[in-house]
């Protein structure tokens, strides 16, 4: 990356938009299970902007963006609204989407990355999405399914200065709103969309703190790997530019994946004015003290707490950890705490959970036979190690006859160790562990 | 009653024929249209008549109740009842124009609350009638289609923009009517028409389906022939609605009982100074004398108030509305509803440019973020008012019905006409207005201004001063007032 760069530093900022997967679109009753479904077979008046068609809130997306804001030590504005933001396009029912502008339901936020380094979340807010256009034959078609669809929409400052960073901290968005079930976050379904806003300074504007007098952000970006291409040309272009003396443009571009290029859009200067202005239909939202410690109790445990209590409480090995704060493993922490409060040694009960696949569906009841049992052929690795290494250590000769090819004499050891372990030992994973240790 | 053509009848007093079985749904519908046939073609309150939509559903009517006798009002308490409708609100299956080139030839395919609640409580609809476009204007000349006459006089104005509306109830075409109001359009035309209007409380009455003119401000409400008729259906169309969430979660009283629970001589009423030292017209101003003269006879308590001078709404309403407007059309973009941007009208225009140039970036917090302020200061000094007084009386027109294309003459025509309109419009709060004698063969009209959701207040003011005077009686000579 510093090659890319040269003697220029990276200013990268990151506005990311989920859909939050109620079961209704924002302002509507319209099934939000839009994905796969026939063009328009999801529509009603008022996602339709139909003339006197009015909207209501989702207050179960209002809920859900504000959990994504409470996890990720954002204040929660006690006094929101939604706001008109006019604009004029084919799949803008309204000739307005009905956003949030100065009264975002969660502001200043953030998250730690694995760095250490900080990632700061600007605000957290709600609003509807756009149709969806497609092109064909030369005309336009606008599929309003996902018109009107609850969109969240995270913008952090311009706080990253390499990729990686702002790619840990997408990912660990993603990670998030799965975990706390706030939404699916299927990047290929549309579910999950990144626009990086990218500009370089020298040195010592970094220095002073200063921002580049521009940025140019990408628009509808859907994986993470894009993203890093994107961002990685889009630093190529522009230093090409400032080394010419240039200043680049402020404006939005897009990212063509084929030729793996970005492409300008249009520029800001001539960007619309948006004529804000507070979305009369909706009367503004006021929460109360109540409800926001209410919303604080529904937060589940975030994986870095999760991780901490894992590794104090069990004494967990980190890599088993790693594992076991996926928000997909969750069932298995469950299962791993129920199992380690009958005293089982939660160590092996995890790498049992994480390792044989077979032990996941199990009963606690089936799962703890199954486990003494187990237990009975001794296949504690420690314990058996321990075991063999004293067998071998005994038999120094009979060792050597078998370094001297002479194979028949694992037969032996076998027997021994099965002696020492009163036949609790698992045969095969001892003679594994002879040969090993040979 | 006896003396009465059907279609001249009031709501309660269809009510008592049709459930004493001495007349019909279908004799009462058909009453209505033959006066359409006989006087729209002068009048031209309706854009478009559902002639065989309302005989059907007469037909209907009269078989329910045939097999359900009385009990067939129960649960639909207008079952039978013929009325007209303003043509913003959504009618799913029946052109809804709002009187507008762009919107010609849309039929929306869905109900609006109102018309709705009104079809579930039996009415029958006999058709659409004419408007300012999208309720801009106060005279029904913005229409983009034709200017409709008031029937006391074809060559004057009905008001508007719920001109079609209150000419038809005046015009009796229609046994009462629906319009909505933003500040003025429904008390407007029902004083120049000599109807009673009632223009609810903000967020009383559903806005679901109602071509949004200026969303903070949009009520919908009836035009009737008397007070008592406007409570009836203030009973039907108000109430919390799921679709509109400005409507108020507060429980609907029965309108129709106001007068139990309130008596104009315990009440005590304010006139603003503001209100009546202004430009009035010399016939107004003699028919509102007397009329508050007439009421200190009957014993009720005046008081003289002081509140924000008139200036200040118009300038907040004109900035607010225009802002809204310019939004709210912006989704007629010319790529739906099959026609371009070409056919919108000068009126709605002027406010589209007018609304964009008080939102956009740098004027937003000199026009549109100051206007809501003054609002609240509005707001507060209404609030201040009704600590002294239960309510307030003022007259509801400044002047009487004038020529017709008196509005191409006046670019801010209506906002001044609607001067006694504009503030409690702005501040959200519900008024009547009922008529208060004629002068020079034209209505004259007071109206009775109430805190917030004061349904029920100042409903029972309307109900208890038709009680004791006839002016609401008086309806247009239509034979001699068309035969011009």
């Amino acid at each position: 990356m510093t090659d890319l760069l040269g003697n220029y530093k990276l200013v990268l900022g990151l506005e990311i938009h989920i859909h939050v997967n109620t079961k209704q679109k924002m302002f509507c009753g319209c099934d939000a299970n839009i994905y796969d479904a026939e063009p328009n077979t999801h529509t009603c008046p008022t996602c339709l902007g139909l003339p006197g068609a009015l909207p209501v809130p989702n207050y179960e997306a209002v809920k859900k963006t504000q959990l994504l804001g409470l996890a990720t030590d954002c204040q929660l504005n006690t006094n929101s609204k939604f706001d008109r933001k006019h604009y004029f396009y084919p799949d803008l029912s309204k000739g307005y989407q009905i956003s949030q502008y100065k009264e975002p339901l969660c502001e200043h936020g953030k998250i730690v990355l694995s760095s250490g380094r900080i990632a700061e979340i600007e605000r957290i807010h709600l609003e509807e999405d756009t149709a969806k256009s497609k092109h064909e034959n030369g005309k336009t078609l606008i599929d309003f399914n996902k018109g009107g669809m609850p969109l969240m929409e995270l913008v952090t400052t311009p706080c990253f200065s390499n990729i990686d960073d702002a790619v840990e901290f997408a990912k660990m968005v993603r990670d998030l709103a799965r975990y706390l079930n706030i939404s699916e976050a299927d990047m290929e379904k549309g579910q999950m969309r990144i626009e990086p806003n990218i500009s370089l300074r020298t040195a010592e504007m970094e220095r002073l703190d200063e921002l580049p007098p521009y940025k140019v952000e990408i628009k509808n970006i859907n994986s993470f790997r894009f993203m890093e291409k994107a961002v990685k040309c889009e630093i190529v272009r522009q230093r090409g530019i400032l080394e010419t003396g240039l200043t680049p443009e402020q404006q939005n571009r897009g990212y063509d994946e084929n030729k793996n290029v970005t492409v300008a859009q249009r520029s800001k200067e001539e960007a619309h004015d948006y004529r804000y202005f507070p979305e009369p239909d909706i009367p503004p939202m006021i929460f109360s003290e109540q409800y926001i410690e209410d919303i604080k109790k529904q937060l589940p445990e975030l994986p870095a707490e999760l991780a901490v209590r894992l590794a104090t409480k069990y004494q967990l090995k980190e890599t088993q950890i790693f594992e076991l704060i996926k928000s997909e493993n969750k069932d298995l922490v469950q299962k791993l705490e129920e199992l380690a409060s009958h005293n089982l040694d939660p160590v092996k009960v995890a790498n049992l959970l994480l390792n044989k696949l077979e032990y996941r569906n199990l009963s606690t009841e089936a799962f703890i036979q199954q486990y003494n049992k187990d237990n009975e052929t001794m296949d504690d690795a420690d314990m058996l190690t321990q075991a063999v290494k004293k067998i071998l250590a005994a038999n120094t000769e009979i060792v050597d006859q078998y370094k001297n090819g002479k194979e028949s004499v694992l037969n032996f050891l076998l027997g021994q160790v099965m002696r020492e372990t009163k036949g609790k030992a698992n045969p095969e994973i001892t003679m594994q562990l002879i040969k090993e240790l040979i | 009653m006896h003396n009465k053509n059907l279609n001249e009848l009031t709501i309660v007093e269809s009510l008592t024929l049709l459930k004493e079985g001495k007349i019909s749904s279908v004799e009462l519908t058909k009453a209505c249209l033959d006066q359409i046939d006989k006087y729209d073609n002068k009048i031209k309150a309706y854009i478009t008549v559902t002639r065989d939509l309302a005989l059907e559903q007469a037909q209907t009517a009269d078989a329910q109740i045939q097999q359900l006798g009385i009990n067939a009002w129960d649960s639909q308490p207008l079952l039978g009842i013929p009325y007209s409708c303003k043509d913003n609100f959504s009618t799913k299956g029946i052109e809804t124009t709002a009187s507008s080139n762009i919107l010609k030839g849309y039929i929306p395919p869905y109900e609006s609350t109102v018309t709705q609640k009104l079809k579930d409580a039996g009415a029958i609809l006999l058709g659409k009638t004419n408007m300012d476009a999208f309720a801009h204007g106060s005279s029904t000349e913005t229409s983009d289609f034709f200017t409709t006459k008031n029937p006391w006089n074809v060559s004057t104005t009905p008001g508007g923009s719920s001109g079609g509306t209150a000419a038809a109830v005046a015009a009796n075409m229609c046994i009462f009517g629906i319009g909505s109001e933003t500040a003025g359009s429904i008390r407007g035309p029902a004083a120049w028409c000599g109807i009673t209007g009632l223009k609810p409380s903000y967020g009383r009455v559903s806005r679901y389906g109602v071509i949004a003119m200026a969303s903070s401000t949009d009520s919908p409400g009836p035009l009737a022939k008397t007070a008592q008729d406007c409570a009836l259906i203030a009973n039907i169309i108000a109430g919390k609605d799921n679709l509109d969430a400005t409507t108020a979660d507060s429980p609907v009283e029965n309108y129709l009982h106001s007068t139990d629970h309130y008596s104009l001589k315990t009440l005590k009423i304010g006139i603003p100074k503001q209100y009546i030292n202004i430009e009035l017209e010399d016939g107004v101003r003699t028919k509102i004398e007397d009329t508050i003269a007439f009421l200190k006879d009957y014993g009720v308590t005046f008081k003289e108030l002081d509140m924000l001078d008139t200036k200040y709404s118009i300038a907040v309403y004109t900035i607010l509305q225009r802002s809204e407007v310019s939004s709210n059309l912006a989704r007629l973009d010319g790529i739906r509803y099959g026609q371009t941007r070409d056919s919108f009208g000068t009126e709605a225009r002027n406010r589209m440019m007018l609304g964009a140039y008080t939102l956009s970036a740098g004027y937003y917090d000199a026009y549109y973020a100051k206007a809501q302020k003054v609002r609240t200061l509005i707001i507060e000094d209404f609030a201040k008012a009704f600590k002294e007084v239960d309510l307030i009386l003022a007259p509801t027109m400044p002047n009487l019905a004038p020529k017709v294309g008196i509005s191409e003459s006046s670019p801010l025509f209506g906002e001044l006409a609607d001067v006694l309109q504009e503030p409690s419009s702005i501040a959200g709060l519900p008024a009547v207005a009922v008529p208060c004698g004629t002068y020079n063969g034209l209505p004259v009209s007071i109206q009775f201004i109430g805190p917030r959701l004061s349904e029920e207040l100042v409903l029972a003011a309307g109900i208890e001063y038709q009680k004791i005077n006839t002016h609401h009686l008086n309806f247009p000579d239509l034979e001699r007032t068309t035969n011009v």
